[in-house]
């Protein structure tokens, strides 16, 4: 199953690249949130999956997953959504003031 | 010795308050004392008794960077080449420049390369000596480029920048290493090291980095084409830096190693290879000049590469010659220098083509012009000291041997010097009798000719009466210094061979006659090979080569930056892909870092491939819709699928957490999509949608061949053990990924927490402040 996970991690990080590489910023920060997904996952199983019960002591049980990256997708999940939505006012900000969200129209001047 | 570099940095600080009051006293006046102080403590030190003496200041003790000064026979030569002239050039400024210039800055200007040039001649540390030469080339730019509203002292400053620099790093290199090589930092204890230095495999970058640095600094071939350009100095700096300091500290260096690299015989040949073509290109070249200064510059050149040359040949005429040399060319160069400013200054030219029959005129200008050239010339008159040096010249060069490559330049050398001095002949005649003698061209000077102000020919006075002195009595100069510095250069004890001025049959005599009767045949027929000029050098002018090059490299690396940067994101956020995905492949092919063959995995199961191939499916369709709605949603969709993943992997907070993420950012999303305009097709050529969709592809395959190769490298069991353990023990909690998160990393949430805030305020801001539209310009 491990190989499975890191299969749709390596997907979900080529659609986010690919949508990293268009033009409207919509899709950047659509193809942002595919990318940090595929992260998440990807450290989820690289922890091992489902060796266990869920980390949640109980008595009588040995076996549990590892809480470690669980405890720190969880941090990151926060992040990437604080990250991300403020990209997403950002990109609302920047089409509104510019008229466009087209990268290619977006660059800087010629002689900066 | 301290004290003689740090005094003229200390005066310079209150320099902008003395020159406050400049109209009333000249601020020249308040700096002459110092360079002044400094010679008579010097002159105190000559004599036949001296022998070398050391101080040692701290300055970076833990690195053995410090002020080490070491005051031998060279050093004091250059020590008092430098106060003494320094002191002549300052009282020659006062007259020479008007109170309406800005005279802090020069003296300002002047006062730090006179520290600077002390610091050079009296550091035993190579560290300290770098850092003041450094410190030459700066001071020197700033005064070259004195009069910065002219464009040619702008360029000719720049020039000289370049070249100095570049040479000071290449020195630094060298420096460098050789500091490696023997452990030490001393120039001495490195004396004691000859051996080391010779054997270790770095000599020759050691020897290759030390030339550059000095063949630029004195302006040896092919470096010798910023010192004409900084003619646009004002005189008393051409004369001071141009003539008798600054291009004489690659000699210095030259000297100064000699005992350690005259030892290979790659010191001949390059050395005086470099020294000879850079005497006859400079001599050649010095003919073609019509400007005063201009001549003086190519004279200075040549008078270099002599210099140059004879350290090359190191033999002991030799390098008593060269020391002798860079005394005699001091005197008579700076009072030539001097000359053509006081013409400059009372003809309102320089250009010798409108300058003639001067003589009358200007009598006391002349007569001091007839010494300084004709001593520069070599003209064999006994009171003459520039004729001594370049019989000891013609005299080292007849007495060369070496093996292979080293005895055929020994073989050529002597014909070569023989051909340079011809030229130098002929363009210290044409100095001479093109300014003084011939017809008065009165129309074309911009003023009225008239003997210059007895302030201005003090300092020049006394430089020829030195000239004569030397020229008359040599024995006492020898006795005092030259034989000091020669065997300090030298290494070892000079005997008294230096009766020079009695060989009056010997060959060298013989070869100065020669040089002065061609010499004679070439003035008189001046205007009939001056059309040799027009052809050579012409398109080859190393001028051209350094403009080309400033050019060339201006251009191509704006091309080149132009190229990769032109404001587009998606070409940066492409460059970078590129580069991880090189990087990543390129290290796991090179250190066997593959590993695909899985072990220890878990079953798959249905649900969970169900959920999988829902995930892809989805993430594949982000790509192809081109409805913003059906984007979102279908993002919603990964989220969600990835939230069942948690539940599957037994992840339950992370599971609630992403699912009510996932519903919050779907939400945003839908909120802000309102106000963006609707997704377009896309109007992208095949081109780039391939370049996007191959780095895609390749860097999730990468990602993916990551994952499993790193699955498969478990080099230690997971800490989590402690973690399991201890939860309940000392963190009093049962869910364990919370008490991580509160209690065992708590740190992490706390900053989380900040980043949502940040992330808060900072949407608040964006929305809430806006600049109204108008005023946005």
């Amino acid at each position: 199953m491990e190989m499975i996970t890191s299969l749709l991690a390596g997907i979900l990080f080529a659609t986010g690249v690919y949508n990293l590489l268009q033009k409207q910023l919509l899709r950047i920060v659509i193809g942002t949130a595919l990318i940090s997904h595929g992260a998440h996952l990807f450290i989820l199983t690289m922890g091992k999956l489902k060796r266990g019960n869920p980390p949640i002591i109980v008595e009588g049980v040995e076996n549990y997953v590892d809480p470690l990256p669980q405890a720190l997708i969880l941090t990151s999940i926060v992040i990437s959504f604080g990250v991300t939505s403020f990209l997403l006012v950002l990109a609302y900000r920047a089409a509104k003031t510019n008229d466009t969200d087209n990268m290619d129209e977006l660059r800087g001047n010629e002689n900066e | 010795m301290l004290t003689a570099i740090f005094l003229p940095l200390i005066l310079a600080c209150f320099i902008p308050f003395l020159s406050k009051w400049k109209h009333s006293i000249h601020t020249g006046w308040f700096v002459l004392p110092i360079p002044f102080s400094i010679f008579v403590y010097l002159i105190t030190q000559v004599g036949t008794q001296f022998s070398p003496f050391e101080r040692s200041y701290s300055w970076i003790p833990s690195l053995q960077i410090n002020f080490d000064l070491y005051l031998d026979g060279l050093s004091l030569l250059f020590g008092l080449l430098i106060s003494g002239i320094g002191s002549l050039v300052v009282l020659y400024s006062v007259y020479y420049l008007h109170k309406s210039e800005q005279l802090g800055h020069f003296y300002v200007y002047l006062l730090m390369f006179m520290a600077a040039m002390f610091g050079v001649v009296f550091s035993d540390n190579v560290f300290a000596l770098y850092t003041f030469w450094e410190l030459t080339s700066l001071s020197s730019f700033l005064l070259i480029g004195y009069w910065n509203h002219r464009k040619g002292s702008r360029y000719g400053a720049l020039k000289s920048m370049l070249i100095t620099v570049f040479g000071g790093l290449s020195l630094l290199g060298g420096l460098l290493l050789l500091t490696i090589v023997t452990d030490t930092t001393s120039i001495q204890a490195m004396m004691d090291q000859k051996e080391t230095i010779i054997n270790s495999p770095q000599f020759g970058w050691i020897l290759g980095f030390i030339f550059l640095g000095a063949f630029t600094k004195s302006a040896q071939f092919p470096f010798h084409i910023w010192l004409p350009d900084a003619m646009e100095a004002p005189t008393p700096v051409s004369a001071y830096l141009h003539s008798a300091t600054m291009v004489k500290a690659g000699i210095f260096l030259i000297a100064r190693f000699l005992p350690i690299f005259s030892m290979s015989e790659w010191f001949f040949i390059i050395v005086s290879t470099v020294g000879i073509v850079t005497l006859c290109w400079g001599s050649y070249m010095a003919v073609r000049q019509t400007d005063l200064k201009g001549i003086l510059a190519f004279s200075t050149i040549s008078q270099l590469g002599m210099i140059m040359a004879m350290l090359g040949f190191g033999t002991k005429v030799a390098v008593f010659a060269a020391v002798f040399h860079i005394l005699n060319h001091a005197t008579f160069k700076g009072s030539l220098f001097m000359v053509a400013g006081i013409i400059d200054h009372e003809t309102g030219t320089r250009d010798i083509r409108k300058l003639g029959g001067l003589m009358t005129l200007m009598p006391i200008t002349a007569t001091l012009a007839v010494f300084g050239t004709f001593s520069m010339a070599g003209v064999p008159l006994p009171f003459l000291n520039g004729f001594y040096s370049k019989e000891l010249f013609f005299d080292a060069s007849l007495h060369l041997e070496g093996e292979g490559l080293a005895q055929t330049l020994a073989a050529i050398i002597p014909y070569l010097a023989v051909f340079g001095s011809i030229f130098t002949f002929v363009y210290s005649m044409y100095l001479f009798f093109g300014t003084f003698r011939g017809e008065y061209k009165e129309k074309e000077l911009p003023q009225k000719p008239h003997e210059a102000p007895i302030g201005m020919l003090i300092s020049p006075i006394i430089l020829v009466l030195l000239v004569i002195t030397i020229g008359l009595i040599p024995e006492l100069f020898n006795s005092a210094l030259i034989d000091h510095v020669a065997e300090s250069v030298k290494g070892e004890p000079m005997e008294k061979e230096i009766k020079f001025w009695h060989g009056w049959d010997g060959t060298p005599l013989h070869m100065s006659l020669i040089v002065v009767a061609l010499g004679a045949l070439l003035v008189s027929f001046r205007s009939y090979w001056a059309g040799v000029y027009k052809a050579v050098p012409g398109a080859l002018s190393l001028n051209k080569a350094y403009d080309w090059l400033v050019d060339r490299t201006e251009k191509y690396s704006s091309t080149i930056t132009n190229g990769y940067m032109n404001g587009s994101l998606r070409r940066y956020v492409r460059l970078l892909l590129i580069a991880m995905l090189l990087g990543t492949i390129g290290t796991m092919l090179l250190t066997d870092g593959l590993a695909l063959n899985p072990t220890d995995v878990e079953d798959v199961t249905f649900p969970e491939m169900l959920v999988v191939i829902m995930m892809v499916l989805a993430a594949l369709a982000t790509i192809f819709t081109n409805n913003r709605i059906a984007a979102i949603l279908i993002l919603g969709v990964v989220g969600y699928g990835l939230a069942i993943l948690f539940v599957l992997y037994r992840a339950p907070d992370l599971a609630l957490t992403q699912l009510i993420i996932e519903t919050v950012t779907v939400a945003l999303f839908l909120l802000v999509f309102m106000h963006l305009p609707e997704l377009r097709k896309r109007h992208e050529s095949a081109g780039t949608i391939l370049i996007n969709a191959s780095i895609a592809i390749l860097f999730g395959a990468m990602m993916t061949i990551v994952g499993i190769s790193s699955y498969n490298s478990k080099w230690f069991d997971p800490i989590s053990d402690y973690f399991l353990e201890t939860s309940v023990k000392l963190g009093g909690g049962h869910n364990v990924v919370n008490v991580i998160l509160v209690d065992m990393r708590g740190l992490d949430t706390l900053f989380e927490i900040a980043v949502l805030g940040i992330a808060a305020l900072a949407i608040f801001n964006m929305i809430k402040l806006r600049r109204k539209k108008g005023a946005e310009e």
